[in-house]
């Protein structure tokens, strides 16, 4: 065939399409409408030919019909006066004798999407959900729904309602479920269909004779239905007992989902409805079907130890899986099966895939929370691997543990030597700098390492390995300065002489000055916190209810969830808030939020008056003690002279938990002990974390006032 | 509930394009193909989201298959109906490939109207979906002379018509007029060094396509002496255990206990109507031994010798993790071994394998910076194979009969297929 552009195409088929002698030839005539779909599904707009089209409508070949109607459906809404044409041949095959003509007629009269042959169409539909034959009964059922969300501002006529309601007892299941879906729809205002006593017996007794599909939607349905009594329940729930172990994944998770649902009072019944559930979602989980195994594997929140086997991860898996599978295992994990599992994932770390040895990497970094020695062995093991990439994500990881555990930074400090050759990845740098800025007076040749770095400092491209060279520098010069006073004066002389960078050249400049005011001063300004104990609650995973994560169940949440990296709130420095000094920090915030996220909705401002007895401004640190017991975690705060006094906090909540998004909720607060104006930045918008935080706030404020003896009367703004 | 429905090539041109529902504009192909090439790998997330939009893809036969939806829908429901259309796609045009789908568009464009209807799914059984269907398939299969092989040669009757032709299943449902069961099951374990199993994962099914019209009752009688679970042995002998078995919906177990027969009324087209697991042990042995040897020479090469056993005849691929650069010696000239540097692997294929022979390799490979740690890095052997005519859980049909008696024998067959792409072995 000549290659022909869209405009020849169409110039072509309307001739074809008019030719009578086409036209008189059944089977010519069907092939040049073939042509004409396989354009139209090309992306070839072929929408001039919808007249001769309207004509081709016009015959008894079902086949042809079916053509001409997937061309009308599709082009209609471009030209509604010519599609009130189409209606009168399908008015009329809605009077034909075959069932099937009169299904197909009704269906496309509806599948048009036109606001104004609505009219037209409200007559065969009535007669439609009386017909004799249930296809076309199933056709019309939807039709309803389809009119209504045509004209949404119009009310569906009550009539119809009632008569759809009566066709719950239609003998064909589809119709039945139809039946309810279009209800769903057309009652949408009114919060769905109203599912009573009767109708839900109803229901339940004849979802065995439902396919699938039916069956999982009428279970969604279900979940609507309070029973009254406990026992109407315990019959409900032994009723729906065979479906809970059914073969097809779709019916089993929405039986569970509806368990959860009617036992949400009831926590031994849910657990031992997820007991039994456990055999069907772990046979999904080792489905054929990759994707149905990647779903199963997103919806196992409770596991038993004794399966930890079957996450074990084949080697042809896709890295997806793989990765969904460490971050089950690394949930499993308990005395007995560490062993085996460290093993298994040791033989992961070493993947083709950079992106599954790095998740390998860091799930043994989080066993080591609570199985520090066996996994550093591992993770050292794998530095004399001397492999790019899998030095550089064991350097993230250790960065992350010490940070979590500071007891475990003796053995790192030993580990990370020679690691700066072969580290070429800007984050896996940073995380060396870190390690060598906080810990550096325990590594021997930590300035030799630095050395490296400021000779290259020159061609650095990346802008954060520049920010963490200066600090670790610096801190490093407290603890060793005979040898790094040399190394360090060369740095800052290079960044406040010839860095193009601002942020860069500020930061120097800062710490050039810092410096004059004397080392004391200094050591003052840059004392860190190396570790933060309070953030390994934080990240690891919180012991959930049920009802916290049954809402979110069976639903694309968890699958969208799986795809995030994990563990992306510690890839920068994890004190970088507190350690860089900042005039008004939660505008610098702003501003950072806004360049990420271009949307002004995604942060949300509150002011709040909190009053309480009395501040304890004099007593920071109890404070912030007492802060982190609730996990809010302490930025910067004013010194104590400072009139009005500043203390900024952040907290963020586990994505689990909020129903609403998909990200957790950043929490930055700022409380001032003055009458200036407050804000919280919080992103995205989500009420109940932010009141929950509120309240949390004012109760630890009024903790710690009670505590102090003092009782002059203090007033609190809090934002 | 699903708003539109299409199908991508893998270079992103449009052959299928179904808006359900009206929601959403057209735009989200285009949305859905810059989010799937923009992702490094060849890998892409099951479910993406684009504002409200979610999409849900499976990629089967070398398309996007993809769905978007609502983030309140179930995405089993969505999965398994993508599946299940793929199926009846491949049962209806044949194969699953660009080309049919493209030659069949029709049909298709048919199919999705009668399965869905404003984005409920209303049907995906082959019995009723066959009264409304009225498209012919067109098979893509090219004229070749291998279809001739199965004709009357000079009139003459050949032996060949016997044999199950391996070609019925890619034949489209019109043409198709059999029955035939098939048990397919895949196959997952993994050895360690000295051979001892370390983690056991079978799982099987019983599927059964059925393309026989006027089929009321099918009963498939199992091995007598098949136990479910660890305490009911039944007999002496090799008893056929498995751990758990679940059962499709329709199937009648009346006779089950008694004496192992399945009874079904099968509905057109292909239905799982068993699934069984088996974990921690292997009723039989190991299908295949691996005697690994890595070592380094003295000119600094990594030496890899491998001798592999085999008791069954199977066809194998055999995948091994290691650096650039490699000279080769092979015991048997039909084998190839190729190193794709870009994975670091080493790929031995072999053809065909014969029970109870033993195959051995021999890899040289330069190792810039070869150091001892090096070997540490040298990955589990992975062994990819299929092998016909073998079940390692030793489950049997006995027999299928279809009642009323119609059709001639040679139009039902039953078939055991083992596959594995994950028998590991560490090294």
């Amino acid at each position: 065939m000549p290659y022909l552009s869209g405009e020849d195409t169409v110039k072509e088929l309307r001739r074809a399409l008019s030719n009578p002698n086409v036209q008189s030839d059944p089977l010519r005539y069907r092939n040049t409408i073939t042509k004409v779909i396989r354009a139209m599904s090309q992306g070839v707009d072929v929408s001039a030919l919808f007249p001769e089209m309207v004509k081709a409508c016009a015959t008894v070949d079902i086949v042809q019909k079916k053509l001409v109607y997937v061309f009308l459906c599709s082009y209609a809404s471009l030209n509604p006066d010519l599609s009130l044409l189409v209606i009168n041949t399908l008015r009329k095959d809605c009077q034909d004798a075959n069932p099937m003509v009169r299904s197909l007629a009704l269906r496309n009269m509806t599948n048009l999407r036109l606001p104004g042959l609505v009219e037209y169409v409200e007559q065969p539909l009535s007669s439609g959900l009386r017909d004799r034959a249930a296809c076309v009964r199933r056709v019309a059922v939807l039709g309803w729904a389809k009119l209504h969300n045509l004209q949404p501002e119009t009310e569906t006529d009550a009539a119809v309602v009632n008569e759809l309601y009566s066709l719950l007892r239609d003998p064909d299941p589809i119709v039945m479920v139809n039946c309810l879906r279009a209800l769903e729809e057309v009652l949408k205002e009114e919060g769905g269909v109203a599912i009573n006593k009767a109708i839900a017996h109803h229901l339940l007794n004849r979802l065995k004779e439902c396919d699938v599909w039916a069956q999982s939607d009428i279970l969604r349905i279900l979940e609507r239905y309070c029973p009254q009594t406990e026992g109407e329940l315990f019959d409900i729930l032994s009723l729906l007992d065979s479906c809970l172990i059914c073969v097809a994944p779709p019916v089993m998770a929405a039986t569970l989902r509806l368990f959860l649902c009617l036992c949400s009072s009831l926590p031994a019944v849910c657990h031992s409805a997820l007991e039994r559930a456990c055999g069907p979602l772990l046979t999904a989980c080792g489905s054929s079907s990759r994707e149905m195994r990647f779903s199963a594997l997103a919806h196992i929140q409770v596991l038993l130890g004794a399966h930890y086997k079957r996450f074990f991860c084949g080697y042809a898996e896709p890295a997806f899986i793989k990765q969904r599978k460490m971050q089950v295992l690394v949930e499993l994990v308990n005395d007995e099966n560490v062993s085996m599992l460290l093993d298994e994932l040791k033989g992961y770390c070493t993947d083709v895939n950079p992106e599954t040895a790095q998740a390998a990497i860091s799930a043994i970094g989080r066993i080591a929370r609570s199985y520090s020695d066996k996994c550093l062995e591992i993770l050292t093991g794998l530095l004399g691997l001397k492999q790019e990439h899998i030095t550089s994500a064991v350097v993230q990881t250790l960065r992350d543990l010490v940070w979590a555990c500071p007891q475990c930074s003796d053995i790192v400090c030993t580990t990370i030597e020679g690691c700066e050759q072969i580290i070429q990845d800007a984050q896996g740098r940073q995380a060396l700098l870190w390690l060598l800025g906080a810990h550096g007076e325990r590594v021997p040749s930590a300035p030799y390492a630095l050395e490296g770095f400021i000779d290259g400092v020159r061609f650095e491209g990346s802008l954060c390995v520049k920010m963490e060279l200066l600090s670790a520098a610096l801190r490093l010069f407290l603890c060793r300065p005979a040898e790094m006073q040399d190394m360090l004066g060369r740095l800052l002389h290079y960044c406040i002489e010839e860095e193009s960078d601002m942020c860069v050249r500020d930061h120097a400049l800062l710490y050039y000055r810092l410096l004059h005011c004397g080392i004391e001063e200094t050591r003052r300004f840059v004392q860190m916190r190396r570790s933060d104990p309070g953030l390994g609650v934080l990240i690891g995973r919180p012991q959930q209810s049920i009802n916290s994560w049954a809402q979110s169940f069976n639903t694309m949440q968890p699958l969208c969830g799986a795809t995030t990296t994990p563990d992306t709130s510690t890839r920068g420095s994890p004190e970088h808030t507190n350690f860089y000094p900042k005039t008004n920090l939660s505008k610098e915030l702003r501003t950072c939020q806004v360049d990420s996220t271009p949307t002004e909705e995604d942060f949300f401002c509150l002011e709040t008056l909190i009053q309480c007895s009395l501040i304890p401004v004099d007593s920071p640190y109890s404070l912030q003690a007492a802060l982190q017991l609730v996990n809010i975690q302490t930025m910067a705060f004013t010194p104590t002279s400072a009139i009005p006094w500043k203390f900024y906090m952040y907290t963020h909540t586990q994505p689990e938990c909020s129903t609403k998004t998909a990200h957790g909720t950043l929490i930055l607060a700022e409380l001032l002990y003055s009458n200036e104006a407050p804000d919280v930045d919080e992103k995205p918008r989500d009420e109940p974390a932010l009141m929950g935080f509120l309240s949390i706030l004012s109760t630890v404020l009024n903790t710690v006032a009670l505590q102090c003896e003092n009782s002059q009367q203090g007033k609190t703004q809090l934002s | 509930m699903i708003c539109q429905f299409f199908i991508l090539s893998s270079k992103g041109d449009h052959l299928i394009y179904k808006d359900f529902r009206g929601e959403n504009s057209s735009d989200v192909v285009r949305v859905f193909y810059e989010k799937v090439t923009a992702l490094p790998g060849d890998q892409p997330p099951v479910v993406m989201n684009h504002k409200d939009v979610y999409f849900v893809h499976v990629k089967q036969g070398g398309l996007f298959w993809v769905v978007t939806t609502n983030s309140a829908s179930s995405p089993f429901t969505i999965i398994d109906f993508i599946n299940k259309l793929c199926s009846l796609v491949k049962d209806y045009c044949g194969t699953l490939s660009e080309r049919s789908v493209q030659l069949n568009f029709a049909l298709i464009y048919e199919l999705l109207d009668e399965v869905v209807d404003y984005g409920y799914i209303q049907t995906t059984s082959c019995d009723v979906l066959k009264n409304f269907i009225q498209t012919e398939a067109v098979s893509s299969r090219s004229f070749s002379l291998f279809d001739l092989s199965n004709v009357a040669l000079f009139g003459a009757e050949t032996q060949q018509s016997k044999v199950a032709p391996s070609s019925a299943a890619t034949r489209p449902i019109h043409q198709r007029e059999q029955s035939h069961t098939e048990i397919q099951r895949l196959c997952k374990f993994r050895v360690c060094v000295q051979g001892m199993l370390m983690k056991v994962d079978v799982e099987g099914e019983i599927r059964v396509k059925c393309y026989t019209p006027r089929c009321s009752e099918m009963r498939i009688g199992l091995n007598e002496e098949f136990s479910i679970g660890r305490s009911q042995l039944r007999g002496y002998g090799a008893g056929v255990r498995v751990d758990e078995c679940s059962f499709h919906q329709n199937v009648k177990l009346d006779e089950f206990e008694s004496n192992r027969i399945l009874k079904l009324c099968p509905s057109q087209g292909e239905q799982t109507v068993m699934q069984y697991q088996l974990r921690e042990e292997l009723p039989c042995a190991a299908p295949f031994r691996l005697f690994p040897t890595v070592e380094r020479d003295a000119s600094g090469r990594l030496l890899m010798y491998l001798k592999l056993r085999c008791d069954l005849p199977p066809k194998i691929l055999f995948v091994c993790l290691i650096c650039p650069s490699l000279s080769q010696e092979l015991s048997s000239p039909d084998q190839s071994a190729e190193l794709k540097p870009q994975s670091r692997v080493v790929v031995w294929s072999i053809p065909k394998v014969n029970g109870g022979t033993q195959l051995s390799a021999l890899f040289k490979v330069d190792v810039p910076g070869l150091c001892s740690s090096s070997l540490l890095e040298v990955a589990p052997v992975g062994l990819s194979f299929e092998v016909p005519k073998w079940t390692c859980s030793g489950l049997q049909v006995r027999f299928l009969r279809l009642s009323p008696v119609y059709s001639p024998a040679g139009e039902r067959w039953v078939r055991y297929i083992t596959h594995s792409d994950s028998y590991t072995i560490r090294i």
